[in-house]
């Protein structure tokens, strides 16, 4: 059993709140993702689980024990770092046993495992080789690997795969899903790009600014974030903020987001909407998906309104399209057949179904 | 128009002058200053060896000074076994590598506290280090008389002309002077190296021994030749510390015995430098390969 237990933890550099007491739950056999942007805390949570950053608040477990003054050696963790940290000297079945060497592990036993971890991740054939003589991917594998033979309660992964090219990187995010379902260790896993987030997490933290912002399924932050930050964090690209009123008129609410523009709201969402109509600083959140060309058949909650094409990016398997309304550009995801020209009026169809309000002074979704 | 067409009908090539031309060019300059700087390098070495092979009568006839008329190794093997030469080559030897040894000892784990250990002050102390290199010896030397006159008189102990104490006073020179290049050669080691090490359970002894001190070879090897360097060509220390004919090095040894009054025994003397300047030069070529092969290649990304 391994779950990390983070409570009110805080790191402090001198006056500066890096982390700003964050509580977590990280259930065993968990793969966890930490996301944010860069200077948001979550690499510092990492290194604090990991004990090489001391913590100026709060306790950590691990596997029910508090560690906050237990060096990393005994702490029973394995860590992967962004450039690797191989051992420049030492050929890659040196770098693997490395850590098992200065336990004291029998030669067998430590033979035994380096074979079975590089057997896991196909690198056999390299187990002689330094690592100047590696690929970056081949790297990845042996620092990865460094961490499997020593058989961890916690794997720490410290934005690994961020030196990689963009199609290694793709290709290496499957390598890691995979020696995850094979070893089912407990995982922390940091990350700033939210496609990795969505893909590797069974959960997903998305931190900002020391704190935690939300923490969920990929699913649940995609459709249901909590916050304008997490909205807009998550998913690429990113969801449409529309400033926004919200107007109570015979009996129907409905959103204003121009003079010419509004569009009533869900039915199913009138009585939660209901008591911010007339307020200021409301936003609508709409993914660009839900934005667009107009088709024959009418859905509930589906609107048609024309447009005015600003710039249009064909991507092959959709377009994107980019207009304003008032001062705020707008992307929305067309059929590639669907006729979207820069400079061209046309006919687009948003789908309300999915609309978030959020109110902007505070930030939360509503 | 038709002459516009015209003209505009030959492209003109203008004169930039090719690549292949810059690059010729660029090469006999190079091998130009190349062999300017080998001849004036070279000069006095080879200067020397052909002094070494004339007899006494020869060098201070007026003949021509570059041919050897009459080749002889007398000074050599005058110089082997008459003198006390074998015995300044044996002091300077044993103080060189003694000292060698005791400041990469104290260097290596001195630079690997100052570069990793945050502790306080640490980052003025290794400034501190550096600014200990920058007092010329010549300021030096009177202080330390002072120095060993009280410790005569307090412990009894006399460190006046013995050649053992030059083991003690050379790492005045060579420590921070080596720290410095260790701070700097382990401060190139990327932090994530030592904290894989950490996670792995190796302690700071180990995590110095196991990891930087191979992957910080290159530069250990450059301090090494520095402090070598240093040690076997020191001159003044030894001439002020050391009088007796057994206790002389090297450089101080030859000008003090084969210079008597005004008559320079220049074959011998020339004889004597070469054979001296013989150790550094093999040092230096065994080490070389070592200190270029770039060690640190493929520890991260690149």
């Amino acid at each position: 059993m391994a779950q990390v237990t983070l409570r009110k933890i805080v790191k402090k550099y001198d006056e500066v709140l890096a982390v700003r007491g964050i509580d977590l739950d990280i259930v065993d056999k968990e793969f966890l993702v930490l996301v944010g942007p860069s200077g948001c805390g979550k690499s510092t949570t990492l290194r604090m689980i990991a004990g090489l950053e001391e913590i100026s608040g709060g306790d950590i477990a691990i596997g029910g024990h508090v560690v906050n003054d237990v060096p990393p050696k005994d702490r029973d963790i394995a860590m992967v770092f962004q450039n690797y940290a191989l051992y420049p000297h030492m050929n890659v079945y040196e770098n693997m046993s490395f850590g098992l060497k200065l336990k004291k592990t029998p030669k067998d036993e430590i033979d035994k495992r380096v074979k079975q971890a590089a057997g896991i991740l196909d690198i056999t054939e390299l187990l002689d080789r330094k690592p100047k003589q590696l690929s970056g991917g081949q790297r990845q594998r042996v620092a990865m690997g460094r961490a499997i033979v020593r058989d961890p309660k916690v794997f720490l992964f410290d934005e690994p795969l961020s030196n990689l090219d963009a199609k290694l990187r793709v290709q290496m995010r499957t390598e890691i899903k995979k020696v995850h379902q094979k070893v089912r260790t407990t995982t922390v896993y940091v990350t700033h790009d939210q496609i990795e987030a969505m893909t590797l997490a069974d959960r997903v933290v998305v931190m900002n600014a020391g704190l935690i912002e939300q923490v969920g399924t990929p699913n649940d932050l995609y459709h249901s974030p909590a916050t304008k930050f997490v909205a807009g964090f998550i998913g690429s690209p990113a969801m449409n903020f529309i400033p926004c009123q919200l107007e109570q008129a015979a009996g129907a609410l409905r959103v204003r987001l121009s003079d010419k523009l509004s569009f009533p709201v869900p039915s199913d969402r009138t009585a939660r909407y209901a008591s911010h109509a007339g307020k200021a600083n409301l936003v609508l959140g709409l993914r660009p998906e839900h934005i667009a060309e107009t088709r024959p058949h009418t859905e509930a909650n589906q609107h048609d309104f024309d447009m005015m094409i600003d710039v249009d990016e064909p991507m092959g398997m959709e377009t994107l399209i980019y207009f304003t309304i008032g001062r705020t550009d707008i992307c929305g995801r067309v059929n590639p057949n669907a006729g979207a020209a820069s400079g061209k009026e046309m006919k687009l169809r948003a789908d309300l179904s999915n609309m978030h309000l959020i109110d902007d002074g505070t930030g939360k979704v509503l | 128009m038709a002459d516009a067409a015209i003209t505009a009908g030959t492209v003109a090539r203008p004169n930039y002058g090719s690549m292949s031309r810059d690059r010729r060019w660029a090469l006999r300059w190079s091998y130009f200053f190349l062999v300017l700087f080998a001849i004036f390098f070279l000069m006095p070495p080879i200067y020397m060896l052909i002094t070494s092979l004339k007899t006494s009568q020869e060098i201070s006839a007026a003949g021509n000074p570059w041919w050897i008329y009459d080749p002889t190794l007398e000074n050599y093997i005058e110089l082997l076994t008459q003198n006390h030469y074998l015995t300044f080559f044996r002091n300077s030897a044993i103080v060189s590598v003694c000292v060698v040894a005791l400041t990469m000892l104290i260097s290596v784990i001195a630079a690997f506290a100052l570069a990793r250990m945050k502790f306080w002050g640490s980052a003025t102390l290794a400034t501190g280090v550096f600014l200990t290199y920058l007092i010329p010896e010549t300021l030096l030397f009177i202080p330390l008389f002072k120095m060993f006159a009280w410790v005569n008189e307090t412990l009894g102990i006399q460190l006046m002309n013995h050649w053992w104490t030059l083991i003690i006073l050379y790492p005045t020179l060579t420590v921070p002077f080596c720290t410095w290049i260790m701070i700097g050669y382990f401060a190139s080691i990327p932090k994530e190296l030592d904290e894989a090490a950490l996670i792995d359970g190796a302690t700071w002894t180990q995590t110095l021994t196991k990891i930087f001190i191979p992957v910080a070879l290159p530069g250990i090897i450059a301090a090494t030749i520095f402090a070598f360097t240093v040690s076997w060509a020191q001159f003044l220390y030894p001439l002020a510390f050391t009088t007796s004919a057994t206790e002389l090095v090297l450089p101080v040894g030859i000008i003090t015995t084969l210079i008597k009054g005004d008559v320079f025994n220049w074959g011998q003397i020339m004889t004597g430098a070469l054979l001296g300047a013989a150790p550094p030069l093999v040092i230096y070529a065994f080490l070389m390969d070592y200190y270029i092969a770039g060690l640190t290649a493929g520890a991260t990304k690149g």
